[in-house]
């Protein structure tokens, strides 16, 4: 019996990327039953879908103490290839084909403020709950700070700087605590903040910057949205490390230094 | 041939790449800047000017309209390679300093989606579905419009 099982594993595991279009396949195929189902449609199956990615993610944790989620599962490795930067970077820059270049351009100013409000409000509520939980130096509120933008731009920021490792593992949490709640969040939001056109995606991607979160976020509110969100939220991440290590900490040194 | 599109959506990826780390080199910051923001402009500019030039063949498009409509699920595999365990141990320092970014910038959607557009008068009332829906109706009018004149 175990000699089938072990048969099995191997085929799965030297076809990783297959095993992974399986996968998530059933995974989707579940959670639109799941939204057809219990819930009448009233919640979307992509947003479902994602919602179970990330359990099974936090799953995949528990059980294997890695920092990939269920791709540290030998047999749905292939999950990490399939959800890694290529191939996402690839789907979004395909759902770009047929955007209208009217609409980006009407949304041009807004795109770009809300590109510097996101920054600037993340990296301000952030270093507000850093001198609330006690660090109070300007490199360890500007590191906090930079997670709340997004868990690239916390590192980078916090090694820029000289942070602790303490608050850079804690600038890491931060922003990955907000990419899973744009993901999740969003469809449920959408409707009160007007996120059902072109030129608010636009904006609400600037201000989300977390590339993943959006693209999911969006995904299950609204896949004509994607490539509008997700374009703004592209410039984010780097805005946020040219700012953060800068501009925001000279800021947050003047008063709190 | 399918390919072509396919082929096409990489040579944009890789270009928009190649341009954010250039434009993050230049302003000297350690990540690609916008890299694949770009890759989607020139994904845009590019299929506008094959198809008003009559060059795009289905089959192309089926090769890009392919990758476009994978979206959902590779999304899904992104949400599962997600390190949760990390997020859920950050604490309560870690969570509410996610939280908070992303509640105050939910609050400023509707505000700055508005800018660069005619003030409708009802700027205060935002949070009234009413008001909003009459908003983005006139809106729609607006854009056909315009859409109309410039053709």
């Amino acid at each position: 019996m175990t000699g089938i099982l072990d048969a099995m594993a191997a085929v799965l595991i030297r076809n990783g990327l297959v095993t992974a279009f399986a996968f998530v396949g059933l995974t989707v195929w579940i959670s639109y039953l799941v939204s057809g189902k219990l819930t009448g449609g009233r919640i979307h199956g992509s947003a479902i879908a994602i919602l179970l990615g990330l359990v099974l993610a936090y799953v995949g944790g528990i059980t294997t103490g890695g920092s990939q989620g269920l791709a540290d599962i030998e047999i749905l490795a292939g999950v990490g290839l399939l959800g890694g930067a290529m191939i996402r970077d690839f789907a979004i820059i395909a759902t770009a084909f047929g955007v209208s270049m009217d609409e980006i351009r009407r949304a041009g100013r807004g795109a770009v403020l809300s590109l510097f409000a996101g920054v600037f409000v993340s990296f301000a509520v952030g270093a507000a709950i850093a001198f609330a939980f006690g660090y109070t130096d300007p490199v360890s509120m500007t590191t906090l700070g930079a997670g709340a933008a997004t868990y690239i731009v916390g590192p980078v920021t916090g090694t820029a700087l000289g942070a602790t490792s303490e608050v850079m593992a804690l600038s890491v949490a931060a922003g990955l605590v907000k990419s899973m709640l744009v993901m999740t969040g969003t469809p449920f939001v959408a409707r009160f903040i007007g996120l059902d056109n072109p030129r608010s995606a636009l904006v609400y991607g600037g201000l989300m910057g977390t590339t993943s979160g959006v693209a999911g976020g969006l995904a299950a509110t609204d896949p004509k949205l994607v490539p509008y969100g997700a374009m703004t939220a592209t410039f984010y991440t780097g805005l946020g490390c040219l700012l953060g290590p800068s501009v925001i900490f000279v800021i947050i040194r003047a008063f709190f230094g | 041939m399918v390919i072509y599109g396919v082929s096409i959506l990489a040579v944009c990826m890789l270009a928009g790449l190649f341009l954010g780390d250039l434009l993050g080199k230049l302003i000297g910051v350690q990540a690609n800047v916008g890299g694949v923001g770009l890759a989607m402009l020139l994904m845009i500019l590019l299929s506008d000017k094959l198809r008003r030039a009559g060059r795009l063949m289905p089959l192309t498009e089926q090769g890009i309209l392919f990758w476009s409509s994978i979206y959902i699920p590779v999304v899904v595999a992104m949400a599962a390679k997600q390190n949760v365990l990390a997020a859920v141990k950050g604490g309560p320092a870690a969570i509410l300093a996610g939280a908070g970014a992303v509640v105050v910038s939910f609050a400023l959607v509707p505000a700055l989606s508005r800018i660069g557009h005619p003030p409708s008068g009802a700027s205060i009332q935002e949070a009234e579905g009413k008001d909003r829906k009459d908003r983005t109706d006139r809106e729609d009018l607006e854009e056909r419009t315009d859409r109309e004149d410039g053709a």
